[in-house]
Formats: structure tokens, C-alpha cells, sequence
């Protein structure tokens, strides 16, 4: 790809340096059961409460795959664009810790289910780019341990052992953080479009290994460190910020960068190395004699494909194409599937872009300070829908529209308060009556004769005259019949 | 190749086995034969030739996405050499 342009450069004492990130993310496949045995994945169950002999590693215990964590595979595989491979092959990757109780994860090692594929992620300023995907490959995760329950002990849950992974490597083509940043909130969107992860980083559904190497501009890539186990968008940006940073001043003062596993430490905001893993980097992979290759029909990918949702990218070509949204508006809107499809709801029939304004100003803003997910929404999308209307025929101003907005939210849905009642039964209507308004602007005048004076002088006086007007008439009067009264009433040319 | 001392270390500390200083060297010498013996398997020309994983031809067995296994945390910890709360309970692991 060009290397022409970084606008993201990082400045040192010899010079500016750029970053070249590469992420590796986990996403564990909603399924009901785990990838080779029949124990369950629910998330925050009793310890070792859904734990098989198979995910306990016991003597003589054979895997057998859950079918519908191929399905998962593939189906995500197809998200990204991704070559499918209908043979693939299981591999043992040997390590010794205590929350592995077979010695070895079940992974994917030289021929992974799903190869190259790739994400176009949305910037901050409405561009985008696309980043490639190397490759997807099922595995097992491990267990948890449990560090702070006794002086000498760790504990160990093998809840999670077991569950079935899907870890998903790009190419380094992100230059950075917040490149990084936008690939993994993209990520996120795809596999909860496409129902293969819920995406919950909090949970540690989804986490990221993020591998990070400096370089002066057109110089070969840097020596890289992986950063372990980020696991909010966040961290992320944090720990590449820093990292980067330490490793440009390793160089600038005659050092060289080892390549290393390191941990990123969010209380302080720093990333550290982790030695003990450094050993265990010899992994001995050889093909699983357990399990016969991954094998399936085209007919098997092709029905999967024909199941496949509409994505992201598809969506919001489709929200500013059908409704004339900006990039960014229908950006914002399919960055979550609940989001576009509230959207659509309420903006059936519609003026778009206020219901999108609507939407993205007064909703969003309510539903994050109220700390509601917008399937929990107060206002349902056909009341905010009905609200347009009653801004788009007049019968409201957009100031009122605000405060209407705010009672339905408060109220919630269960009130089951339509906008019209609610403006009915407070009376706020927007005053059209030309009289009505004029008699109002003509009070204000005339109990502030000093300030009509001052405003022949400075024509931008008016608005303190229009706000004046529009809080004596409690914000019903509409404000471009006050604002045109005030004026001619001033004798200042509009 | 050929294993040396260093090796044989290196791949005893791997598969955690503990290894007595005076068995490091005649291990290294087995090793040697072992894979000596493999790599008699070199001669055979395999160039396009795809690897066999079973001598029948058959594919690999699924299974169906439901929970049938699993509720039964004193089994598993049965033979744990220490549990605490239902929790295997080994030395202190921290990063």
C-alpha cells in the first residue's frame, strides 16, 4: 500500500516517527455450548460449574466440534470479505500454565479456517481506509485464574475453558491509535451485525493483543512489541500511545527494542514487560491428532451467505443515499444495529435529517447521561417520530421540541404519553398568530425604550429583543415570525 | 541434527520433567536415535503428495450446539491436590 501520507506522526528528538500497528483480537463465538464439549458458556456462573471432563483435560477424553461454532466462523469469515476455507486443520500450541489444563490450546496454526479478508474503517473526519485482514482461525480459550483471594494461592475457574475463540489478525496497516482504535469499534459493529460475538469487552468477550513497532518514514518496519490482552477501545489507545513513545526513546538514545510479550498496566497508563511468557514463546505446534481436518461444502457457505445480514458499510451507503444523510450522521447511526434500525422506525414517512438530528443530539445525549442502552430507549421510535411532525407542520417550535423531548424521556415509555397530548395538555403550542406576536414584541419594546435606542445603533441587539419576546411567550412564539417582527419593528434591514 | 545437553534441558524444562544432571547426556544420546530413525522417513519423495489423516476415508464428527454436559464442580475438583471454594487452588501465579 502507499506510504505517502501519515498526518499521524509522532515527533522525537531526531525527528517524526510513525507508528505501524498491527491487532490481534479475540472474539469469543456466541454459541450455547463450547467448541469440543458440551458444557456451557453463559457468562459470571459459579465456578467450575460449566466445566465438561473434556474442558477439565481428564484422561481418555475426546473433543468433538460444535457445529455451530463453524457456522460462526464462517459466517464471519464472509463479513469480512474473507477466502474461506473449506479444509482447515487443528493444531496443538503447547504451553505450561495453570489455567490450561490440557498443556496445549486447540488452535489453528498453518491452515486456519478463513484467510484474507478486510475492514474499512471510519475515521474521525469522515474518511475512510481499509485495513486487511490476515487471516481468522478457531480456538480454544483458556481458563481464569484468580489472583486475589489468598496470600499464596492462585485460584483457578475452568469455566471459560474451553469456549470456543475466534481470533482474528490484520495485516499492520494501521499508522495510529486512534486508526486502531476505529478498527476495533468497526470489528465490533461487524460481529454484532453478524450475531458471531456480543462484542462486550467489559466481559472480556472481545480483547485485543496489539503489536506495536516504530520507524522513520519509508524505513523498513521496526522491531514490534505485543501488548497483551487490552481490553477496552480505550487501553488500547493508551497503551500504543505509550508504548510507542518508549520505544522511540529506546532508539533516539542508541538502544534497539527487543522483540517482547509486554502487559499494559491501566492504572498507570504504562505497558511492562512480561518475561515469564518469554520461554514459553516456543509453542511445539503439530496438527491435533485428535480431530480429522475441518472440512465442509461450498453449498454449506453459500447458504450461510445467503443468510448474512446487511453490514455497516452497506447500511450507511444506504442511510445517506435513500435519506441524504452526511457520512458522518449515517455513521454514527450504524455504528450499533439497534441504532440504524430506531432510526429507521422513527424516521419512516419522514423528514431524515431532523429525525437523524433528533436522534443523534437529543437521544443519544439523554440515553448516555441516563447511562440506557437505546433498546431500553424512554422514547420509542414512534413518539420521537411523532415529535418530527409536530416541529415539521409548526405546530412547536425546535426550542419546545427540547422540552417535549425531555418529558417524554422522563415520563418513559410506560406513560405511553404521545408528543401531541403532552404539548395538548401543557399548552404549548407554537403561537403562528401574527397578532398574537406582534402584541408581545411591541410590550418588549415598550418597556425597554434605552435598549431600542442602542439596537438603531448595533443592529445585533435584535436577538437580545427576540429572546426577550420568546421567553414573555414561554418559548411558544415562533422564532423566525419574532425575529422578523423585531426587525421591522427596530427598522433594521433583515 | 543432533540434540545436545543444552537441548535436552531446554526440552525437559519445556514439558516440565525433572531431569537428574547424570541422565542429561544419555537422554541427549536416545533423542539422537529417535530422531535419527525419523529422518530415515526424509528419503521418501512426498512432493504432491497430501497428507493421510485417517486410514479410512471419513470426516470429522460434529456435535450440536446444546448444553448436555457440565454441573457437576466436585467431580471435577475430585482430584485436585488442593480446591478451595470450589475452585482449584494452585501456587501463586502473577504477572
Amino acid at each position: 500500500m502507499s506510504e505517502a501520507t501519515n498526518d499521524n506522526l509522532i515527533s522525537g528528538a531526531t525527528g517524526d516517527w510513525e507508528v505501524v500497528l498491527g491487532l490481534e483480537v479475540h472474539a469469543q463465538v456466541l454459541s450455547e455450548a463450547k467448541l469440543f464439549s458440551g458444557a456451557a458458556t453463559e457468562y459470571g456462573a459459579e465456578p467450575n460449574t460449566q466445566v465438561s471432563l473434556v474442558d477439565a483435560a481428564m484422561p481418555g477424553m475426546l473433543p468433538v466440534i460444535n457445529w455451530k461454532c463453524v457456522e460462526q466462523a464462517v459466517r464471519t469469515g464472509l463479513g469480512l470479505k474473507a477466502q474461506i476455507n473449506n479444509y482447515s486443520v487443528f493444531d496443538r500450541k503447547n504451553y505450561f500454565y495453570p489455567d490450561l489444563p490440557q498443556g496445549y490450546q486447540i488452535s489453528q496454526f498453518l491452515q486456519p479456517i478463513v484467510g484474507e479478508g478486510e475492514i474499512i474503517i471510519d475515521l474521525e473526519d469522515g474518511s475512510t481506509k481499509t485495513v486487511g485482514i490476515e487471516r481468522l482461525h478457531l480456538e480454544q480459550d483458556a481458563g481464569k485464574s484468580v489472583h486475589d483471594q489468598h496470600p499464596d494461592l492462585s485460584f483457578v475457574d475452568l469455566n471459560r475453558s474451553g469456549v470456543a475463540l475466534m481470533e482474528i489478525v490484520s495485516r499492520p496497516d494501521m499508522r495510529s491509535s486512534a486508526e486502531a482504535q476505529a478498527y476495533v469499534k468497526k470489528l465490533r459493529a461487524i460481529l454484532r451485525y453478524l450475531g458471531t460475538c456480543d462484542g462486550n469487552m467489559e466481559q472480556g468477550s472481545m480483547r485485543a493483543d496489539v503489536n506495536v513497532s516504530v520507524r522513520k518514514q519509508g524505513d523498513p518496519l521496526g522491531t514490534r512489541c505485543e501488548i497483551k490482552n487490552v481490553n477496552s477501545i480505550r487501553f488500547i489507545g493508551q497503551a500504543i500511545e505509550h508504548e510507542a513513545r518508549r520505544q522511540i526513546a529506546i532508539i533516539e538514545d542508541g538502544g534497539s527494542i527487543d522483540q517482547e510479550t509486554r502487559l499494559f498496566d491501566p492504572k498507570n497508563g504504562e505497558t511492562r514487560s512480561m518475561r515469564s511468557k518469554e520461554e514459553a514463546h516456543d509453542y511445539r505446534y503439530f496438527p491435533d491428532p485428535d480431530l480429522l481436518p475441518l472440512t465442509f461444502s461450498q453449498d454449506f457457505v453459500d447458504e450461510i451467505a445467503a443468510t448474512l445480514p446487511e453490514l455497516p458499510d452497506t447500511k450507511k451507503a444506504r442511510f445517506m443515499s435513500d435519506y441524504g444523510l452526511s457520512a458522518y450522521d449515517a455513521g454514527i447511526l450504524v455504528a450499533e444495529a439497534e441504532s440504524a434500525a430506531y432510526f429507521e422506525e422513527a424516521a419512516k414517512g419522514r423528514d431524515a435529517k431532523t429525525v437523524a438530528n433528533m436522534v443523534i443530539g437529543s437521544l443519544f445525549a439523554g440515553l448516555n447521561k441516563a447511562g440506557l442502552n437505546i433498546v431500553d430507549s424512554p422514547v420509542t421510535p414512534e413518539n420521537l417520530g411523532a415529535l418530527v411532525d409536530l416541529l415539521s407542520d409548526d405546530t412547536i417550535s425546535s426550542r419546545i421540541a427540547k422540552d417535549v423531548f425531555e418529558m417524554m424521556f422522563e415520563e418513559g415509555p410506560d406513560q405511553g404519553k404521545s408528543p401531541s397530548a403532552i404539548v395538548e395538555e401543557k399548552g404549548l403550542k407554537q403561537v403562528t398568530d401574527t397578532g398574537a406576536i406582534e402584541a408581545a414584541v411591541d410590550e418588549v419594546l415598550a418597556a425597554n425604550p434605552d435598549k431600542v435606542a442602542q439596537a438603531k445603533e448595533k443592529p445585533k441587539m435584535a436577538g437580545w429583543f427576540v429572546g426577550q419576546v420568546m421567553q414573555s411567550t414561554g418559548g411558544k412564539a415562533n422564532p423566525q415570525s419574532v425575529n422578523k417582527l423585531v426587525l421591522q419593528k427596530l427598522g433594521i434591514e433583515e | 541434527m543432533s540434540v545436545d545437553d543444552k537441548t535436552v534441558h531446554r526440552i525437559a524444562r519445556l514439558a516440565r520433567i525433572a531431569v537428574p544432571e547424570e541422565e542429561i547426556s544419555s537422554l541427549g544420546t536416545e533423542l539422537n536415535a529417535i530422531l535419527g530413525f525419523i529422518e530415515q522417513l526424509s528419503e521418501v519423495n512426498t512432493d504432491d503428495i497430501l497428507p493421510m489423516t485417517a486410514v479410512v476415508e471419513t470426516e470429522i464428527k460434529r456435535r450440536e450446539d446444546a448444553v448436555t454436559d457440565g454441573g457437576y464442580v466436585k467431580d471435577i475438583t475430585a482430584n485436585a491436590p488442593a480446591s478451595d471454594d470450589d475452585y482449584f487452588a494452585v501456587p501463586k501465579v502473577v504477572e
